[in-house]
């Protein structure tokens, strides 16, 4: 255990660097999903079949192993390679199904004696998206958020494994050279950034709730 | 003050008609949901519409609002067919209420009140100023209830701002469904008193939608009585009950029954 703090203390500056990469990963990709997913997730609540559509491939997304889903777009030209870009994509991809179905679901499952009496004031339905639906579903939408925040923190440890860095490279080295240290200085820093950005967001999400 | 009547217009006595006026969802090979109804509503009447649940009375009155079309007929609402109004506009010159007010529960009171009036671009003063004389009409304090929020209100409370909100732009039809539903017994008999005061006040055309035969009788200037979406009796509140029709004395059978209990 002594054995552990000091490697921790003597490599603190690397570990930190891992860290602040890792977090890059997950903030560009989340970013990413999140432009795509809420736009797409307003996009399909009034429309049955393109929802089935966007829910289905997003759903394919997620079903994918995600080392095999880093795999795929390897060869592909353009978005592929090796490399932190390969990574964003298959965690922007990975992250969409929660974002995009909590955006559904939360703009979609409103009181409807309320959105009868807002289409019966003669609000028009944009007016009824932004003002009515969008403040009254986003503690649902956050909760998309909150999921897909941790599931990417835990994918991006594997992005190491195409060379895109972040905290997932102790634990792959930690792993080849049966090196306990090495490899808990990634999975500490990991599971301490998910058990942080589950309270954080949690936090938010029960001060957006309307009840 | 919103009392003042708009002069008579071309399209005379009636703000809203109905010509044989169709109705089934949507495609469906199912029997009419509202079949080959007519219907005139005079201006500054009570209508009230006695059904049993399932009879089409809601969807009657969706039919005025345009939140239904009609598949055959016309529904004809100040002077112009419903299918030649703009749907926004139409709806916003005629109140709604329904039951448990269907409030927005993240706006406070006064947002709620100031809705349609804010969608029309009133000044900001003028909506408060608009707001209180609401509140104050159907008897809550501006100061204290503006800034609650939904669910700090009792029902009656709730139900007392979905009648102001309905008001707040002064339309001249309100469409009420079963808005006194939902109350226990004696709120209900409250805000129904209070409220046939209330539109005696204002003059406006009330449309009114209930199964509860006494409450119809208090409050309409007419009871109309669907069954399976057809009108089988209209008649002033006073003469209703002498109607020879099987479902008028089915209702009244209902209310005899009701009084004997109590």
């Amino acid at each position: 255990m002594t054995g552990l703090w000091s490697f921790l203390v003597e490599h603190q500056a690397e570990i930190m660097s891992a860290t602040l990469e890792h977090m890059e990963l997950v903030l560009i990709a989340m970013a990413a999903a999140i432009l795509i997913g809420v736009p797409l997730g307003m996009l399909v609540v009034r429309r049955a079949k393109l929802r089935a559509m966007a829910l289905g491939i997003a759903g394919i997304f997620q079903t994918i192993p995600s080392l095999a889903l880093f795999g795929f777009l390897i060869p592909i030209p353009f978005i592929g390679g090796i490399g932190k870009r390969t990574a964003i994509v298959a965690l922007t991809l990975y992250a969409l199904l929660p974002i995009l179905r909590n955006t559904y679901v939360g703009l979609a499952e409103i009181d409807p004696a309320v959105l009868e009496s807002a289409e019966a004031m003669g609000m028009t339905q944009g007016q009824i998206l932004f003002r009515v639906r969008f403040p009254l579903g986003l503690a649902v939408l956050l909760a998309g958020v909150r999921t897909a925040t941790i599931i990417t923190i835990g994918v991006a440890t594997i992005a190491a494994a195409i060379g895109a860095g972040g905290l997932g490279t102790f634990i792959f080295r930690g792993v080849a050279l049966v090196n306990d240290s090495l490899l808990l200085a990634g999975a500490i820093p990991a599971a301490l950034l998910a058990i942080l950005a589950d309270f954080l967001l949690g936090r938010l999400e029960r001060r957006l709730r309307v009840t | 003050m919103s009392s003042v009547k708009p002069p008579m217009s071309t399209a005379g006595q009636n703000l809203i008609e109905f010509r044989g006026v169709s109705w089934r969802a949507n495609g469906s090979p199912e029997a009419a949901i509202i079949d080959d109804v007519s219907l005139e509503m005079p201006r500054g009447e009570t209508l009230v519409l006695l059904g049993r649940s399932g009879s089409g009375k809601t969807t009657l009155l969706k039919l005025i609002n345009g939140l239904y079309w009609p598949s055959k007929g016309e529904v004809i609402v100040e002077g112009r067919a419903t299918r030649e109004w703009d749907a926004i506009r139409l709806r916003r010159g005629i109140g709604y209420v329904i039951q448990e007010a269907g409030l927005f529960p993240h706006f406070t009171v006064a947002e709620n009140v100031g809705l349609v009036p804010g969608l029309e671009n009133w000044p900001r003063e003028k909506i408060a100023a608009r707001v209180k004389e609401m509140l104050r009409l159907v008897g809550l304090d501006p100061e204290e209830f503006s800034g609650r929020r939904p669910r700090e209100l009792s029902g009656g409370q709730r139900q007392r701002v979905g009648v102001a909100r309905a008001l707040a732009a002064d339309p001249p039809i309100l469409l009420m469904d079963e808005p006194f539903g939902a109350l226990d017994p004696v709120t209900r008999a409250e805000l129904q008193r209070e409220f046939k005061t209330l539109a005696a006040r204002l003059g406006k055309t009330i449309v009114f939608v209930t199964h509860d035969l006494r409450e119809a009788l208090l409050l309409a200037s007419r009871v109309i009585l669907l069954q399976k979406g057809r009108v089988v009796a209209s008649a002033r509140p006073e003469e209703f009950l002498r109607v020879q029709h099987p479902e008028v004395q089915a209702f009244t059978a209902a209310l005899d029954l009701g009084g004997d209990c109590a």
